[in-house]
């Protein structure tokens, strides 16, 4: 039993496995994510109902909120598969921490963004040195630190080891973004939706909110293995497997 | 549809000039996410297909001169 777990977890790391497997899910996941994103999107902004205080404005919600949570959440799989590296060296972890840091970095952005224009209209300022907005914008740094370290050094386990390094000191950060709108008196507003009870808003708007959610997840796993097959075929061009795929597919056209 | 019509929807009572750039910015950035890892991954096969060739190349001019090298000693 033992055994076969380790076989498992072993398969899991060899970059060939991911690279072939997540070929067949792609296709899939593309769907179901395109699907939930419509869906949330369209509902969010033409049919939901509008918010009582905020007016219109609050439809931003639908982008905001799923933005950052899967900015957070990626930073955590950014952090643990570089551990995961770290600890066990596994070549294929390095790959995808390398992978999520683009993704978060974007995603942190588009949290950025989309709350400077849901600012504008409802606290009359595109940006404020708030709690929850400065550990954000801190979360951007990190994110482009991890990036720009990629790019000065060329792969090598020394960066890939430096990088995993960063990003698990930056993990203190995520925990401070999160309570950051319990600890301090934030003009950002608090939890819509929290780990425990019930959220704080009509089913008739949760309801595309966690549409959104799930899709945002559906995205960025798609992305991530998108970006990760890249890195997959830069590192192991050298590798016989990678040569035959390139062969049989030039034999194809 | 929660409003009266699709004019209401585009201006959302003043409101729509927000809502409608962080879903175009929002949008676009998500594209993105998708086109750059296609694109990066397109070039490496294309640069792995020339390193092969590359390799077939020199393979063939090698024994193609080990072949008249034979042919005139």
């Amino acid at each position: 039993m033992l055994n076969m777990q380790w076989t498992w977890f072993h398969r899991l790391g060899s970059p060939r496995w991911f690279y072939q497997k997540t070929q067949r899910w792609l296709p899939w996941l593309s769907a179901i994510t395109a699907v939930l994103l419509l869906v949330g999107l369209v509902w969010g902004l033409a049919f939901a109902p509008q918010d009582a205080k905020q007016g219109n404005s609050f439809r931003i919600i639908y982008l905001h909120v799923p933005a950052s949570f899967l900015a957070l959440v990626g930073y955590y799989i950014m952090a643990i598969s570089g551990a995961v590296g770290l600890i066990w060296r596994i070549k294929l972890s390095f790959m995808v921490m390398k992978s999520a840091a683009p993704i978060g970095a974007a995603l942190t952005f588009v949290a950025l963004f989309t709350g400077a224009v849901w600012g504008k209209p409802t606290w009359g300022a595109y940006w404020v040195w708030d709690a929850r907005i400065t550990s954000m914008l801190i979360l951007l740094f990190l994110y482009l630190g991890i990036l720009a370290l990629r790019y000065t050094f060329s792969v090598s386990e020394a960066s890939d080891r430096a990088s995993a390094i960063l990003g698990l000191v930056g993990t203190v950060n995520v925990p401070i973004i999160y309570k950051s709108v319990d600890w301090w008196q934030t003009l950002h507003q608090p939890a819509t939706i929290k780990l425990t009870g019930a959220p704080s808003m009509h089913p008739d708007m949760f309801a595309p909110l966690l549409l959104m959610i799930i899709g945002f997840y559906g995205f960025y796993f798609l992305t991530l293995m998108l970006f990760t097959r890249a890195e997959i075929l830069h590192r192991e061009r050298k590798a016989s497997w990678v040569r035959e795929l390139v062969s049989k597919k030039r034999a194809e056209v | 549809m929660y409003f009266d019509s699709v004019y209401q929807l585009i201006t959302m009572d003043g409101h729509g000039v927000y809502v409608w750039t962080a879903v175009v910015v929002t949008l676009v950035v998500l594209v993105s996410l998708i086109v750059k890892p296609l694109r990066q991954h397109h070039k490496i096969l294309q640069t792995i297909a020339r390193e092969i060739e590359l390799e077939q190349l020199v393979k063939t001019t090698a024994s193609q001169q080990e072949a008249t090298d034979a042919s005139n000693p």
